[in-house]
């Protein structure tokens, strides 16, 4: 990338996005910012209150939960989404009808409203009414969402790898058919092997689409509210109540604003944190 | 092994089939049967459901408010990320690497996060319940996406191009338009798709800055839970609704998908 030519000129094409952003972004943060650090009583009467916030939700022993929760919840899905979506993509026909119709089908669940998906797999799997639930009953295990924690457990990573395999398949599949024949037709004078042509070929054609995906993926889960709002309410108990749920809980619930916003904004650094060293270590090759 | 390779997408499709053909059959049914027993499939298929959304206002108004903003959304995140991406795909500039990830970092803001101070702000700039409210607050995460997708394709293309058509006599903005824009076309088709996509599903904001002429059809679903008991039927038929158009764009877009990245070939 060091063709790039020198041009100051580029301010102005980007400024539009960065007024857009900023817009939406730098107001509504400097007003959490701004609640983060005070105590108010109602009558829109503020005191000062420095990082008693922070010091509060840092200790306490609910936030601690809630994230481990979350990190648990983004582990456990980005380990299925990520090699079934490759695998999914690598199975995929590269000509054809079939693709066509293969893309339309799988692309379907992203396109759904959020709280439609839970409502949709709350239903589906209800024991009484729902398919997966009478089904699962009908076989002998004994599953109720609503009561065991790990059933409600098992109900929410089965409709996030539903809901968001799709788009790993997508992207992966974006990458591999931009691999030229030749590539293969090479490979197979060579008498290279499956899993030879997967990784050196596929794989390294593939990085830059999977660093999306798996980025998208991370922000996303990470962030999740609508769906496990919706399908589970963060129970039975507190046994699903990720991040976002605790803290809309917090904010809108108790209308405590202060630790809210405090909480927002940890919340909000661990993300870019976790987001910045992704990006880092995979595109750390493409820089030397 | 080659010949069993069709039976892991097709799995798949029926592992997605699944949920969906719940909610299409159950739409068909009277709360009645939905309540009453197991069916796999509608006893007494009726079409009450849909007549009811298509009769109501409420109802379908709900759909063309986010057909609404969903589009301005599109347009808008696609328009002013075009020039932004070429000048990150081509120039250096002061700061461009800060800049870059700072617009990626708004991809990361969970909307939770947001809810309440967007409220705060689109009342005080009086656009409060607009259908540009949700169009602008979707462009917190659309025109990063939209940036970084767009730059990938950009940096594909070989700057050649660009240095042809100055030789050629092309003024910029007639190069970008007539021969730079229709080169990166599957480009703009994907961003297009996405931005399109993640607005279409987005509940949290839209829901926080509507309250009854911008309000999108996926809040109008949580009503039937709340007034009028719990009508499951009617629930179904409007999440089956919310399907189609996503399922339409898809249909546009899939060859663009499908040729992919094909560009880097060029």
């Amino acid at each position: 990338m060091s063709t790039k030519v020198e041009n100051q000129k580029g301010w102005l094409f980007v400024l539009p996005v960065v007024l857009l952003v900023a817009f939406n972004a730098v107001i509504p943060l400097m007003t959490v910012v701004n609640y983060s650090v005070q105590e108010t009583f109602g009558n829109n009467e503020f005191f000062f209150e420095g990082v008693t916030w922070f010091e509060q939700v840092l200790h306490s022993e609910r936030f601690h939960q809630a994230l481990g929760r979350q990190l648990l919840f983004t582990g456990i899905i980005l380990l299925i989404e990520v090699p079934l979506g490759v695998a999914i993509a690598l199975a995929m026909p590269r000509k054809g009808i079939w693709v066509s119709v293969c893309l339309v089908l799988m692309a379907m669940p992203l396109l759904i409203p959020w709280n439609v998906v839970g409502a949709m797999w709350n239903i589906f799997a209800l024991p009484d009414i729902g398919l997966l639930g009478r089904m699962l009953n009908n076989m002998g295990i004994d599953y109720n969402f609503t009561r065991g924690p790990i059933a409600a457990w098992a109900t929410l990573v089965a409709m996030d790898v539903w809901h968001w395999t799709s788009l790993v398949v997508l992207l992966a599949y974006a990458g591999l058919s931009a691999i030229p024949d030749a590539y293969y037709q090479a490979a197979r004078i060579d008498g290279a092997s499956a899993w030879a042509v997967f990784r050196h070929i596929q794989l390294p054609k593939m990085k830059r689409v999977l660093t999306i995906a798996i980025l998208l993926r991370f922000m996303d889960s990470f962030m999740i509210y609508t769906e496990p709002f919706v399908l589970t309410g963060g129970g039975p108990g507190n046994s699903t109540t990720l991040l976002s749920i605790d803290l809309v809980k917090l904010a809108l619930g108790q209308f405590d604003l202060g630790p809210a916003a405090a909480m927002s904004l940890i919340y909000f650094l661990i993300v870019l944190l976790i987001s910045w060293l992704f990006y880092t270590l995979m595109t750390r090759d493409e820089a030397t | 092994m080659k010949r069993l390779q069709w039976l892991v997408p097709t799995l798949y499709i029926v592992f997605l089939m699944l949920p969906i053909y719940w909610l299409v059959s159950m739409s068909f049914k009277h709360t009645n049967e939905i309540l009453g027993g197991f069916t796999l499939w509608p006893r007494e298929f009726t079409l009450e459901n849909y007549r009811v959304i298509f009769t109501d206002p409420t109802w379908y108004g709900g759909y063309i408010n986010s057909i609404i903003y969903v589009v301005m959304n599109t347009v808008l995140s696609v328009a002013v990320a075009l020039p932004a991406a070429y000048a990150f795909s081509r120039y250096r500039f002061l700061g461009d690497k800060h800049l870059f990830f700072w617009l990626l970092t708004n991809r990361m803001a969970p909307p939770a996060v947001f809810a309440l101070p967007f409220f705060q702000l689109y009342s005080a700039v009086g656009l409060f319940d607009t259908h540009i409210a949700v169009a602008l607050a979707h462009c917190l995460f659309n025109i990063p996406l939209a940036v970084w997708i767009l730059e990938g394709f950009m940096s594909g293309v070989p700057k050649e191009l660009d240095e042809t058509a100055y030789v050629d006599g092309y003024g910029f903005w007639r190069f970008f338009i007539r021969i730079f824009l229709p080169t990166i076309a599957a480009g703009i088709g994907v961003a297009a798709f996405f931005c399109f996509m993640f607005s279409w599903v987005e509940l949290l904001l839209a829901k926080t800055l509507t309250s009854v002429w911008a309000k999108p059809i996926a809040a109008t679903m949580t009503r039937t839970a709340s007034t009028s008991g719990y009508e499951l039927g009617l629930l179904a038929a409007a999440g089956t609704l919310t399907i189609i158009p996503g399922a339409v764009v898809i249909w546009f877009v899939r060859n663009y998908i499908a040729r992919g990245f094909a560009l880097g070939r060029v």
